[in-house]
């Protein structure tokens, strides 16, 4: 390289170089496997701190079951069963919470598809939930 | 405690002018000044920013710059290139929840984000909105949604219902993890900031430095906040749009 600066001191075909060097640069530090894989362990994983788990966790268990509780009770409004839906619908309400917590636990993130094929790891977790367990913890 | 000085009367709604329409409260209020002042804020960073629009850019147009670059990577990185269409709606939010949040650390300020009922009606339309791009793009496949590929039939009736409540459970997670964050944040500063005067000078100090820390966390959960609830969106749709 010419100079080190780039703040537009320099002869003017100068400067047009150092743009484009800079812009290579930046470019590939951008692109590094490390920034690659810092923004994937950002995005698939569970928080890190033992609060914030603890409330991501509680949060998914308890809206699950509210979701339950709300279809439960709206049904048994409307057939007059109450309360047999809606006791039959927090059960279903908590398995889904568990169920929440275990796709955020086991690295699924929060979201409610399974995981893509391509993913590097991901070939085996479409199958059966014990294949996930282990890699899980 | 006094009139005023509960930790809890930062959250207070106060109507400002009073605006009734057919029997409906539709007041213009404290939460909607500073959501008004949200986005003017937001508008006037991106336009401003832009005015020049230099090759070279200046700091502010950097920052502009770089807003848009954060989330178009996040979007591109989460969704992938079918996730183009839907930039601007990811980035209005991240930049109206970003921005919202950080009202709410100026003194004397409200928190918009720390209503449910503002957190719910956003996380509700994005909701909705990323269920109708899936029932749009994949029609009645969209029902594969509810049924996990290689699950024998016979569990359906068992597995179904459960996987409804967790998809409908969507919203609310998302949105109780925005306010919830933002309202215990915000209480827990107006606590240690009364023990403060409580304490005195003897041992006031002490309470002091934790506000100051708590400030700085505050800041830190400000923008935490606003980017998990952007990548829950961003996750959504990419739920909806590649179905497995």
């Amino acid at each position: 390289m010419a100079s080190d600066d780039n703040t537009g001191r320099g002869p003017h075909g100068d400067r047009e170089g150092d743009l484009d060097s800079f812009g290579q640069r930046l470019k590939k530090a951008r692109e590094t496997e490390e920034s690659r894989r810092l923004w994937k362990k950002q995005l698939n994983r569970p928080p890190k701190t033992a609060l914030g788990l603890a409330f991501r966790v509680s949060v998914e268990l308890v809206s699950a079951v509210a979701v339950g509780l709300a279809i439960g009770w709206a049904l048994d409004e409307w057939l007059g069963t109450r309360p047999w839906v809606m006791v039959a619908f927090i059960v279903l309400g908590f398995a889904a919470g568990v169920m929440n917590v275990y796709r955020m636990a086991s690295g699924m993130t929060n979201t409610m598809g399974y995981r893509e094929k391509d993913d590097a790891s991901g070939s085996e977790a479409s199958g059966t939930p014990e294949e996930g367990k282990d890699r899980g913890g | 405690m006094a009139e005023g000085q509960s930790p809890l009367a930062q959250f207070e709604i106060k109507t400002l002018v009073d605006i009734n329409v057919a029997g409906i409260d539709a007041s213009f209020t404290n939460s909607s000044l500073f959501m008004v002042l949200t986005v003017a804020t937001v508008t006037l960073f991106l336009v401003g920013g832009m005015r020049k629009s230099a090759l070279i850019p200046g700091r502010w147009q950097s920052m502009a710059e770089l807003s848009y670059v954060f989330i178009a990577n996040m979007l591109k990185d989460t969704v992938g290139s079918e996730g183009r269409p839907y930039f601007p709606f990811v980035f209005t939010i991240f930049m109206f929840v970003l921005v919202g949040n950080m009202w709410g650390m100026m003194p004397y300020s409200f928190t918009f984000t720390s209503h449910i009922a503002v957190t719910f009606a956003m996380a509700f339309f994005i909701f909705v909105g990323v269920t109708l791009i899936a029932i749009a793009k994949h029609k009645l496949h969209f029902l594969a949604f509810f049924m996990p590929p290689g699950v024998p039939m016979y569990m359906a009736p068992l597995l179904v219902p459960i996987e409804i409540i967790s998809y409908l459970s969507r919203p609310i997670s998302l949105s109780v993890r925005l306010f919830a964050n933002m309202l215990a944040g915000h209480t827990l500063l107006k606590v240690f900031a009364g023990f403060i005067i409580s304490l005195g000078i003897a041992a006031g100090w002490l309470p002091f430095v934790f506000v100051v820390a708590l400030t700085g966390l505050e800041f830190v959960i400000a923008f935490l906040q606003a980017f998990v609830f952007t990548i829950l969106t961003c996750l959504y749709l990419n739920d909806a749009l590649h179905l497995h």
